[in-house]
């Protein structure tokens, strides 16, 4: 039978797509999402309300958004002054009415300012003629660190380790010396300052709280009751208390607890208040990582005859520290804002080195504060900013590879 | 007893165990001694005791006003070390009491405008988030202290914030307050009982929505009550309460310009700057905390909530709420106990809480270093006991809930 195709009454084709709604797609789409579809339903006295108080509320919040933002740029790119050829110093930062060059009413930032503090800010006091050693550690920190963030890296392992086992050293002999006969002169760290106390500081507290860290989380976890308690103890303790009293007690009560005669500098006391207090954080990270690991893992390490440390280090620690990578950086991000603490005991980290460059008379002018701390916000705010994302990226890469 | 008996007992898992802890035990009662006799030895060197008599010695030093010294009405020479110290704590929990509560209005306002749909509100979370959680808090503080406090005009000016009532100047924020008149009593007493048969009416309503399906109408049985309430008060008495009128004086002798304090309550500078840090920067963690617990309540909650015919406002309230409490609330409480912790920076900028005058002028002048650093982490302790204890009581009564 000869089928008749002109009379179908049956649909042959699919029917031809129709655009999305035109209010749904495209630049008026989006505002409707983003924007209208919270302030445009006036069903009711309640949804008008809400949709007015919204408008109001976005309104308000472009509004001083924009004036804050205006504001910062009008202060450190528009009106800020760039540059002091003539060495006027103070004058060239404070209006006519202070005895400056700036018209009346002037306010930006002085960046000349800026400029003269930065080595400052960056190493404090440290000797000039030796400040390549403070340039040769760091290099070999950025490399390292560089290294360390390449998965296909090889040898990635080895650096890692000798990162946190040969740098230490490597950075106490380059930073302190060794003394004339090798040409690396003594440098008292009184004289340390700016960037360089701050990543001392926190490099050191999370390097050595590291295997504290370790040995506490596993105390914690023990099966003997003295060592748990201990650990829980010595844990809390440091938990509960604030760094600042820390650092204070490591700064005035810590010589009185050595025995007579030894004498340690502030810097070194600093450090040790630092990495007790860090390592009671980071007991309670890696504690996490051994509790996320499957208790087959352990009952598979007992079932191999390994013994407790044998089976902690080839089988657990290795894949709890994996799994704890990204709360460590959180924990290093933590304490390296918390490092600004250090400036209250009297050393010069980057804030205290900033607070001491304002405190310079031959500066003296009413935005010497304020460019300095958008200055150090800055610096903060990039490292931490950075560190916390990558971080994240770690966080769902190591997520990804466990399901 | 030759070498492989020793090796057997050691073997035997019940003896190490008891051995282990033996040693360690042993090992941290000699570290305590020697820490001990090292400060005994230190100490009579310095001719020092040890003993908490300097608890009853008058202070010498000037604190700044503050709720603290009001309550305990300070006096130098005439107040002792001990009143220093509950001033201290005083001061502490009030900065403390104060920033919780803004924090948390503000971290879940910022929590939830993160998640809003409105990309304006979505991205002034984020920015505000990123912004203020990755810069130390220390420099906010000074930011908000060394910048912006100190660019208010001086004590013979002034910023009206609230014309008449509120003003601000270099000295302090000036508030109104409330003064008592006769008849008082008899008011609060009557509001007393309002409350209580709101909060009677309340609990009707509810069983007799859980009877009937019904409410009563339970925010005009509130209003009523209390308008009643008003009526009956000012009927009998009038209005009992007044506030108080701040006087600025602008003229007469320069040194006696300014605000009257005896009209007005003075909050001073360093307690606004420590308030404002401490909010904001805990109000960025809070914010964090409340996104991911509402966005752990899986979205099935709220289909099934507007599948059963439920408002916007209902779902958020009865459904949503209620179900990220229990991921919200744990870190919340330790964001509270790192807030509480955090007021001791207020020392960087002299807020005279407990760190500041405890362990700062105090500890000075008597130089009681250990007495004083255990009497403070006595108080920093009993704060986080009390946190984790709550933690404990929610997380037990949370796990009930979902039963």
């Amino acid at each position: 039978m000869k089928t008749d195709h002109s009379t179908a009454y049956v649909r042959q084709e699919d029917a031809p797509l129709l655009p999305p709604p035109r209010n749904e797609t495209g630049i008026i789409g989006w505002f409707n999402q983003n924007i209208l579809s919270l302030i445009n339903d006036f069903s009711g006295i309640g949804a008008a309300i809400r949709s007015v108080l919204m408008a109001v509320g976005t309104l308000a919040i472009l509004y001083y958004s924009a004036h804050i933002l205006w504001a910062l740029i009008d202060f450190a790119i528009i009106e800020a002054v760039w540059s002091d050829p003539d060495e006027l110093k103070r004058v060239v930062c404070t209006t006519e009415i202070a005895g400056g060059i700036q018209h009346n009413g002037w306010h930006g930032a002085c960046w000349p300012l800026a400029t003269a503090k930065m080595k400052f800010l960056i190493y404090g006091a440290y000797p000039a003629e030796e400040l390549w050693r403070v340039n040769i550690t760091g290099l070999v920190l950025i490399i390292g660190l560089v290294c360390l963030m390449f998965d296909r890296m090889p040898y990635r392992m080895h650096i890692g380790i000798s990162m946190l086992t040969i740098f230490p050293v490597f950075a106490y002999i380059m930073l302190v010396g060794l003394g004339d006969w090798i040409g690396l002169p003594y440098v008292d760290t009184r004289d340390w300052g700016g960037v360089l106390v701050t990543l001392v500081v926190a490099l050191t507290g999370i390097i050595a709280s590291l295997p504290l860290g370790v040995v506490l989380a596993l105390g914690r976890q023990s099966n003997m009751p003295a060592v748990r308690y201990l650990c829980t103890g010595f844990i809390e303790f440091w938990r509960g208390i604030p760094l600042i009293t820390v650092l204070f007690m490591a700064s005035v009560a810590l010589p009185l607890f050595l025995p007579t005669g030894v004498t340690i500098d502030n810097l070194l006391r600093a450090l040790i208040g630092v990495t007790l207090f860090a390592s009671a954080y980071m007991a309670e990270v890696i504690r996490g990582g051994l509790q996320a690991i499957d208790k087959g893992q352990y009952e598979a390490a007992d079932a191999l005859g390994l013994g407790y440390w044998k089976s902690m280090r080839l089988i657990i620690l290795p894949q709890a520290l994996t799994y704890v990578i990204p709360g460590i950086v959180n924990t290093f991000i933590g304490l390296f804002k918390d490092t600004t603490l250090v400036a209250i005991i009297g050393l010069f980290d980057l804030l205290g080195a900033a607070q001491a460059a304002i405190n310079d008379a031959g500066w003296s002018s009413p935005v010497q504060a304020i460019t300095l701390y958008l200055l150090v916000a800055t610096f903060y705010f990039i490292c931490c900013f950075v560190m916390s994302r990558y971080s994240m990226r770690l966080e769902r890469k190591l997520d990804r590879s466990n399901r | 007893m030759n070498s492989s008996d020793l090796s057997r007992l050691w073997n035997d898992a019940r003896i190490r165990r008891i051995a282990i802890q033996v040693i360690l035990v042993a090992l941290v009662v000699f570290c305590f001694w020697w820490l001990i006799s090292n400060t005994s030895q230190n100490l009579d060197k310095l001719n020092k005791s040890i003993g908490f008599d300097f608890l009853s010695q008058n202070a010498g030093f000037q604190i700044a006003p503050t709720l603290g010294t009001w309550l305990f009405s300070y006096e130098v020479g005439q107040s002792t070390y001990w009143d220093v110290y509950l001033i201290g704590i005083i001061n502490t929990l009030l900065v403390a009491v104060l920033g919780i509560i803004a924090a948390t209005v503000i971290g879940f306002l910022v929590g939830i405008m993160r998640l809003s749909n409105n990309i304006i509100f979505r991205s002034f979370a984020t920015v505000y988030i990123e912004l203020l959680r990755n810069i130390p808090l220390l420099l906010q503080l000074f930011f908000w202290y060394f910048t912006v406090l100190r660019s208010l005009p001086d004590k013979r000016g002034k910023v009206d914030l609230i014309p008449g009532a509120v003003s601000v100047n270099l000295e302090g924020l000036f508030l109104p307050f409330p003064i008592w008149h006769s008849g008082a009593g008899f008011a609060g007493i009557i509001l007393l009982i309002a409350a209580i048969s709101a909060l009677y009416m309340r609990a009707k309503s509810r069983s007799k929505q859980l009877m009937t399906g019904h409410p009563l109408a339970i925010w005009r049985i509130t209003a009523g009550i209390f308008a009643a309430a008003c009526l009956m008060i000012v009927v009998s008495v009038g209005i009992p309460m007044e506030w108080s009128q701040p006087t600025f004086i602008e003229t007469g002798p320069i040194l006696k310009q300014g605000f009257d304090k005896a009209t007005a309550i003075m909050i001073i500078p360093e307690m606004l700057a420590v308030w404002f840090a401490l909010t904001l920067y805990t109000a960025a963690f809070i914010a964090e905390n409340v996104r991911s617990g509402i966005l752990a309540v899986s979205k099935g909650q709220t289909e099934a909530a507007n599948a059963l015919g439920l408002s916007t406002g209902q779902t958020l309230r009865l459904i949503v709420i209620p179900q990220a409490m229990r991921v919200i609330v744990p870190p919340l409480t330790s964001q509270y106990l790192n807030l509480t912790k955090n007021s001791s920076l207020a020392v960087a900028i002299a807020y005279p809480e407990l760190v500041s005058i405890f362990a700062g002028t105090a500890m000075n002048q008597v130089g009681k270093e250990i007495e004083m650093f255990f009497m403070m982490m006595v108080v920093y302790l009993t704060f986080s006991l009390l946190t984790s204890a709550f933690m404990n009581w929610f997380n037990h009564r949370s796990k009930l809930v979902e039963r």
